[in-house]
């Protein structure tokens, strides 16, 4: 047997303080006053700032139009990554049942058409998007943030690869069982594809979680305004003498990585069940 | 309960490969059929077109009165145990049981008597809570058969349900299955490529070969008179020792050495002959076929010597207790000879009509 020796824990802990240190620094900087920041840098060890800066980041009212806060700001970017999630997962798994049970004209063609705009990513058609969007009255609204985005080629190559491994069998008892298509897809399907669902999930939150662009072109109404861009708005005060907030920013940054990261770890248990559980 | 009716049924696949083709099969109320051959023979084709899995290409299939060419399986009143049990993995046993009566809107009362009856004849009552991936093969056939039985069918069908067994439990839920289907009497379609299985637990074998019936009949029929050198082969174990030989007059010549037939020669000229094994026997004397051993399997009970009469390959059973020198000389009860076309492989009826076959020759090998 291999025995671990003490230059293996050496590489593992070098590793993980090379991926842990910034998270760290920008979490011990977020509690000094920005001042202290200016002055000294960033900073590993304690401040006494912590609970003034996360009140103020979470509770104070800021931006141009002064009435957004932190909260509002979290709660934007949740609605965000989750309807994103829970938008594509929908989308894209009605579309791999489509393709993967039902025959149609062209069914396979479909599929590589849907495939194929994986090649194309969110910018390349963010004008065409912005505009129709634009025409249809939606800009600044939850549903022009998110519906645009929610079809998933990603989502729906994952889906069709999973319904394909279902043995045909499953289906066939359902059918002599009496479950039509529907049915199938609720009772049997759905459940089945729970560890999918939650690894789709976990991908996607994160996603919508930071988008950045498609936010900015579509919201002008301050009220709208995700983790991202209000990180962004932060730093962009240095007019004059004013010395920007670094502590709010980092803060914000602190606390923009907290729910996916939440996330992460919620799903994860479920993820590895469904990779080491032989289901089928 | 029902019977089942198939009449000129044929089926045809996109692109025109034929599969099965021309089956006529007349099923009683409450028999359990067998339908047995190789892969690839059709055997399962024809069983999902009577379970409505897939398209009847042509002829019908009645079960009871009713033509069901055009109805859903949900809907033909039959049951399917499937070789994987095809269990929904995500519900417990008994969500698993009651499933099926649960789309068909039966009354909750009901449907807690029939799960609780069922779980109760297969001995699955413990279970009942737990999920399939908790169980072992035996269980989940088991619980794969209680989702048939729950239904109250006009009939079962088994697509080789137990291959995925390990020997020992096979032979035990081969027994389970011929038990249960007595004491229900449901009518039961079984497919199998198993034939110790297929003689095992048939009121008739269907024996199938290229998309084709090759002979139907009682176990013991189909293994005392096989019609063709493919049921010879297929049926029984070791398989039979089929032979090239020359029939002149009233005696049989196979390579060099001759068996007088004593009146039972069919026909003359060139003819394919089928020994059993266990037909077979060691004489002394210089009147039998010599026969050279190439290598003994023990298995006990029995030894099996396989070698050359000729240069032809045969297999002769012997009781656990016989001697095997090299070079042996055997001998058969002309009335035990089958004699088959060489070409077509058809049986050739003995000209004096063999007597009833004798009780001793069992056809569990």
């Amino acid at each position: 047997m291999y025995r671990t020796k003490f230059s293996d824990h050496l590489v593992l802990i070098l590793g993980s303080l090379f991926l842990c240190m910034p998270v760290v620094v920008a979490f011990m900087t977020s509690t000094h006053t920005a001042a202290d920041i200016h002055m000294n840098g960033l900073s590993l060890a304690w401040g006494d700032n912590f609970i003034a800066t996360y009140e103020k980041v979470l509770t104070q009212k800021g931006g141009f139009t002064g009435d957004i806060t932190g909260a509002r700001m979290m709660m934007n970017s949740l609605i965000l990554g989750i309807g994103f999630a829970v938008g594509k997962i929908v989308l894209s798994m009605m579309a791999a049942y489509a393709i993967v049970y039902f025959r149609f004209p062209m069914a396979t063609l479909s599929f590589w058409v849907i495939f194929t705009t994986l090649l194309l990513p969110l910018e390349v058609r963010i004008m065409p998007s912005y505009q129709v969007m634009s025409d249809l009255g939606l800009l600044n609204s939850y549903t022009g943030l998110i519906v645009p985005l929610l079809a998933s080629a990603t989502g729906t190559f994952y889906f069709r690869q999973f319904f394909k491994s279902v043995p045909e069998e499953l289906l066939e008892a359902a059918r002599i069982d009496g479950a039509g298509p529907f049915k199938f897809f609720i009772d049997i399907l759905v459940p089945i594809s729970r560890t999918m669902i939650a690894a789709i999930f976990i991908i996607m939150f994160v996603y919508g979680w930071n988008q950045y662009l498609w936010p900015m072109m579509m919201t002008t109404d301050e009220s709208f305004f995700t983790l991202m861009r209000g990180i962004k708005s932060i730093l962009q005060v240095w007019v004059g003498s004013n010395i920007p907030d670094y502590n709010e920013a980092f803060a914000l940054a602190v606390l923009a990585m907290l729910p996916p990261v939440a996330i992460v770890v919620i799903f994860q248990s479920w993820f590895i069940k469904g990779l080491t559980e032989s289901d089928k | 309960m029902a019977a089942i009716d198939i009449s000129s049924v044929g089926k045809i696949y996109n692109g025109g490969v034929r599969a099965v083709s021309d089956i006529n099969l007349d099923i009683k109320d409450g028999e359990f059929i067998v339908l047995v051959g190789p892969s690839g023979c059709g055997k399962s084709t024809l069983l999902r077109m009577v379970a409505g899995l897939e398209a009847i290409s042509e002829g019908t299939v009645k079960i009871g009165d009713r033509v069901v060419n055009q109805v859903e399986p949900a809907d033909r009143d039959i049951a399917m145990v499937f070789q994987n049990y095809a269990l929904y993995p995500h519900m417990t046993v008994r969500q698993n049981l009651e499933y099926g009566l649960k789309n068909r809107k039966t009354p909750k009362a009901e449907i807690d008597a029939r799960v609780n009856e069922a779980a109760r004849m297969l001995e699955i009552t413990q279970y009942l809570d737990r999920k399939p991936r908790a169980l072992s093969g035996g269980q989940r056939q088991r619980v794969a058969m209680g989702r048939a039985i729950v239904r109250k069918p006009a009939a079962f069908l088994f697509d080789e349900p137990l291959s995925n067994l390990d020997a020992k439990l096979r032979v035990s839920m081969r027994g389970e299955i011929k038990r249960l289907q007595r004491r229900i009497g449901t009518t039961s379609i079984y497919v199998t490529h198993d034939q110790l299985e297929a003689m095992t637990l048939a009121d008739r074998l269907v024996v199938l070969n290229g998309g084709q019936i090759e002979q139907v009949g009682s176990p013991l029929d189909v293994y005392h008179t096989p019609a063709s050198t493919f049921v010879a082969s297929f049926i029984g174990s070791p398989a039979m020792n089929l032979v090239k030989a020359e029939l002149q007059s009233d005696r049989l010549a196979i390579g060099s050495s001759q068996i007088s037939l004593n009146g039972y020669a069919p026909t003359s000229g060139a003819v394919t002959v089928g020994l059993r094994a266990e037909d077979l026997r060691v004489v002394s004397s210089a009147e039998g076929m010599p026969f050279t051993v190439e290598y003994v399997e023990e298995l006990g009970s029995q030894r099996l010597a396989h070698g050359l009469v000729g240069d032809q390959a045969v297999t002769i059973a012997l009781s656990g207790e016989a001697e095997i020198t090299n070079d042996m000389r055997i001998a058969i009860d002309p009335s035990k000879l089958h004699f088959f076309d060489a070409e077509t492989g058809k049986r050739l009826e003995a000209s004096v009509p063999a007597k009833a076959p004798a009780a001793v020759a069992e056809p569990v090998a």
